[in-house]
């Protein structure tokens, strides 16, 4: 009966307030949601890993593993140092450091690792190319022409700063965020 | 759909373009708004939007849960033990889960025993009906299958207590059982292979529920709701628009029980739920009281009644076939039980009986408690067999109402929708609701 | 008429469970059913919360008690840093895991060999045990179960008979208790003593008041003087009821590390949904107020 019906189209106050709070708890639940795909506890743990480095003698590399990548951390001799420093950075196919702890520096040897710690190079051991594992960490492995390390899948040389120097790689190796605890420990991630 | 006219008129061009190829708005206009639902619902019918928000939310955490949880026989415990630890937010996620079950349970119980009380299982909804136990004996399946992920001390014995009740068929056909209870196995014990089928079915089947549902839906809007008068929509006055009248009832229902689900989910995530179940599963070692969830217990009550064990397993599921023939076991002349005085202390029984069953469900199957159950199972029994009819087709109804409107409005238009007694019984008395 | 207005069928009801009166079956599983007290928890109820001192002295007890046959592999030592838990200092925790004495099998090594090192933040608390064979085997053919979800994995159940177990129920449900676990644990820490004359205890067996069978393996684990010395500033004294409680309070953490955020997230959401129903409610009534019903 339209007597007894009123205009069903005058939304007052107050259902329009009971919606907004319905909508409000419908909206809210949603984070949880997105947040479980998020990187878990478990995960999140692993972000950050800290490495002994006294085992590590001059001239030695090792590999570990963070966040599910290879990292090699290699205690250069004076040599190594040397001849990286000597490399101008506009002979460099790529002249930016990808140094997370000094974004967007030029690539100099000195950007390649952390201030007072320039025997020590940590880097994401993964050719930026197409993501090879490259060649150079134990002693009986080839270095490449450059000394450093040596990608067999397409044939990228990096030299003893960790930087490409020939071959299809278009960046130098990455350097992950890492800081030194103490003299003889490293937090990386 | 139904059998009223189309009321939706597309304004905008998109509206007309849309209408023209796919008319999804005009079918949700006139089913979910313009629906034309019986002005004297009370809030027993409210259980449909609550149950659809429950399946929705099963769904959306258990694909969230599927994410992190792992289901080998090895894992499947550390999993769901990682899941409320480490992953995010995953403390609240699974138990909403676990909760959320009990939830879907504690509904459809409601549900159903609102439409055992209104007739709404009789002509012409009887389809309706057997589709709502069909859905039922889906979500049963869906929560059996479910109880088994956690591979904790009860998930793996209710799997084998009640996979070996199959084997019973052996006392039919020689070694029918045992091939297919194997064949559930996929071996020749519960196993991590069954876990991992168990997983699988039990991420199907809740979309063939929902596809029941849509079913569901589908005929209920066929000859549209019952009403607690069982007498049905005649005239414009009978009925109000579902939106925004229903609706604004089924928005206040559905939070009113979130009250209830936050509660457990929050405060008491393990009350419904059983201690052993934080034990993983050890095939060596038989937990001393092996109980399924409180929505089985009146079942397994049922089940352990018989002393024959193929007894028991007949009853068990017959307990539940025998609601599929309630629409013709039914003999009253009206539908609702509010003008069969005398059924109505029968109908109280039976949910009586059901608590009673689900009592004793979880108690020990010994000295007194065999007793009782025997003797509800029997009462559960005859009131769909003997009652229903019998006492149908004896007792004298009141006499209903003219029409829903009558109901709410009363003959003299005065305030009255609870015994339909309305005045002089002049042209109100039972007009038999047949077909 | 008249009759059937006094005889509703809920007076009936009640009528008929007062006239009947159900005695209480015997519990099954052997005789008398245990009672068991129900104890103060900080972390009970619905208000609960972890107390992080009353859990640090619990790791104690747990660290110099029960760590020696029990390991408690579903914790972290991380966990024990985390807000809603103990909340120790991290570099605390560092050293403790380094010094933890079962220590975390890895590898294979470049040798191909599986090793073992200490633990870091991110392991677990490993058991003294590799697996339960090893345990039965060091403990005469007994398992010394890993505690780390005992609270859970533990009830107590009322032997009421069935008409009190409704109002039971709901005095549960609505002030909240899920406590049942930690009073069974506890009763059992505080629950040695001699066995009854009449009693026939076994071989090797010491007599529980509160284990079902009333014979456990484990052996006192705090004698009646108590087990663990507290320093000046952990808020209590050492008694065999002090370190049980406070024991039985870290490992219902241990089980239950996120009851503190659940339980405040369950006030908020609870108000939330009483001012949106109640809201709701008041809207519905608004729309229906538009017709007669």
């Amino acid at each position: 009966m339209t007597a007894d019906v009123e205009d069903p189209e005058r939304r007052d106050v107050l259902v329009v307030a009971a919606s907004a709070f319905a909508a409000v708890g419908a909206a809210s639940v949603i984070w949880p949601f997105i947040d479980q795909m998020n990187p878990d506890a478990g995960a999140l743990a692993l972000a950050s890993t800290e490495i002994d480095l006294t085992p590590i003698n001059e001239g030695q590399a090792i590999t570990v593993m963070w966040r599910g990548k290879p990292v090699f951390i290699r205690h250069r001799t004076a040599a190594e140092v040397e001849e990286a420093k000597k490399v101008p950075v506009d002979d460099l196919p790529d002249p930016v450091a990808r140094n997370e702890n000094n974004p967007g520096s030029p690539a100099t040897d000195e950007n390649r690792t952390l201030a007072g710690h320039e025997k020590w190079l940590v880097m994401v051991g993964i050719c930026t190319h197409l993501g090879c594992i490259p060649k150079g960490q134990s002693l009986s492995d080839t270095k490449g022409e450059y000394g450093g390390w040596f990608c067999p899948c397409h044939g990228s040389h990096y030299d003893t700063s960790g930087r490409i120097r020939k071959g299809p790689a278009p960046r130098n190796l990455d350097v992950p965020p890492y800081t030194f605890v103490s003299d003889s420990k490293i937090r990386i991630g | 759909m139904s059998s009223h006219e189309s009321s939706y008129e597309p304004k905008s061009a998109t509206a007309k373009w849309w209408d023209e190829r796919l008319p999804l708005p005009r079918l949700m206009n006139d089913q979910f708004i313009d629906f034309p639902t019986p002005r004297n619902l009370n809030y027993l019918w409210t259980f449909g939007g609550i149950l659809t928000f429950c399946l929705v939310a099963q769904v959306v955490t258990g694909i969230v849960l599927a994410m992190h949880y792992n289901s080998t026989a090895a894992d499947a415990f550390n999993s769901v033990d990682r899941i409320r630890r480490d992953v995010n937010f995953g403390w609240l996620i699974q138990p909403i889960h676990a909760v959320g079950g009990s939830m879907f349970f504690l509904a459809v119980y409601l549900h159903m025993f609102r439409g055992i009380y209104y007739g709404s299982y009789r002509a012409p909804r009887e389809i309706l009906w057997i589709l709502g136990v069909f859905i039922f004996l889906a979500m049963m399946a869906t929560a059996f299958m479910g109880y088994a992920l956690p591979w904790g001390q009860m998930s793996f014995w209710a799997v084998t207590v009640i996979t070996n009740l199959f084997s019973s068929l052996d006392q039919l056909i020689p070694g029918l059982g045992t091939s297919i209870v194997q064949w559930l196995w996929g071996g020749y014990s519960v196993s991590g292979t069954t876990l991992n089928r168990f997983f699988s079915l039990h991420y199907l089947l809740p979309f063939v529920i929902f596809g029941l549902v849509i079913l569901h839906i589908w005929a209920l809007h066929v000859c549209g709701q019952n009403n607690p008068s069982g007498v049905e929509i005649k005239t414009k006055s009978d009925s109000v628009p579902m939106y925004p009248y229903a609706i604004a009832k089924d928005a206040f229902a559905l939070f009113a029980f979130l009250i209830i689900f936050a509660w457990f989910v929050l405060f008491l995530p393990d009350y419904l739920g059983h201690a052993d179940n934080f034990i993983a599963a050890d095939p060596l070692v038989t937990p001393p009281h092996i109980v399924p969830e409180w929505y089985f217990l009146p079942f397994y009550a049922i089940l352990r009644a018989i002393p024959d064990k193929l007894g028991g397993v007949i009853a068990m599921f017959a307990s539940i076939a025998i609601l599929a023939f309630i629409p013709w076991l039914d003999r009253s002349p009206v539908r609702s039980t509010k003008y069969r005085p005398i059924y109505k202390w029968f109908f109280w029984l039976l949910v009586f009986t059901c608590l009673a069953l689900g009592y004793l469900g979880a108690k020990p199957a010994e000295g007194t408690y065999v007793f009782w159950a025997r003797v509800f199972t029997f009462y559960y029994f005859a009131h769909f067999l003997i009652v229903m009819p019998i006492l149908g087709s004896m007792e004298t109804p009141k006499s209903l109402p003219g029409s829903i409107t009558e109901s709410v409005l009363g003959k003299g238009g005065s305030k009255s929708h609870s015994s339909g007694l309305g005045g002089a019984p002049a042209g109100a008395t039972a007009a038999p609701e047949d077909r | 008429m008249m009759l059937q207005r006094k005889f509703t069928p809920l007076r009936t009801a009640l009528v008929a469970i007062a006239a009947f009166g159900f005695a209480s079956a015997a519990n099954a599983a052997g005789g008398e059913a245990i009672h068991y007290d129900r104890h103060d928890w900080t972390y009970g109820g619905v208000k609960g919360q972890f107390d992080p001192i009353q859990l640090r002295r619990g790791f104690q007890v747990y660290q110099e008690v029960c760590a020696a046959c029990h390991g408690l592999e579903r914790v972290r030592f991380r966990n024990l840093v985390e807000p809603g838990g103990p909340q120790f200092d991290e570099e605390a925790v560092k050293t403790l895991a380094t010094e933890w004495p079962n220590q975390i099998v890895d590898g294979p090594n470049d040798e191909g060999e599986m090793f073992e090192r200490p633990a870091k933040l991110s392991d677990i608390l490993k058991g003294p045990y590799k697996n339960a064979k090893e345990a039965r085997a060091a403990q005469g053919g007994a398992y010394p179960p890993d505690l780390s979800l005992m609270t859970r994995a533990r009830n107590i159940h009322t032997d009421a008979p069935w008409y009190i177990h409704v109002p039971l129920m709901m005095r549960d449900i609505i002030t909240g208790y899920q406590e049942g676990g930690s009073d069974y644990v506890y009763s059992l820490l505080i629950g040695y003593e001699d066995e009854p004359a009449d009693f026939e205890l076994s071989e090797g067996m010491n007599y529980n008041k509160y284990f079902a069978g009333h014979q456990i393996a484990m052996a006192q684990p705090i004698p009646e003087e108590g087990a663990v010395e507290y320093q000046e500033n952990a808020g209590a004294k050492m008694s065999m009821k002090q370190n049980a409680e406070d024991v039985t309070a870290f490992l219902a953490w241990a089980a239950d590390p996120s009851l503190n955020s659940r339980k405040q997230l369950g006030w908020s959401v609870l108000i939330y949904l009483l001012i949106t129903t109640l809201l709701l409610y008041f809207a519905k009534k608004r729309i229906w107020k538009r017709i007669k019903h």
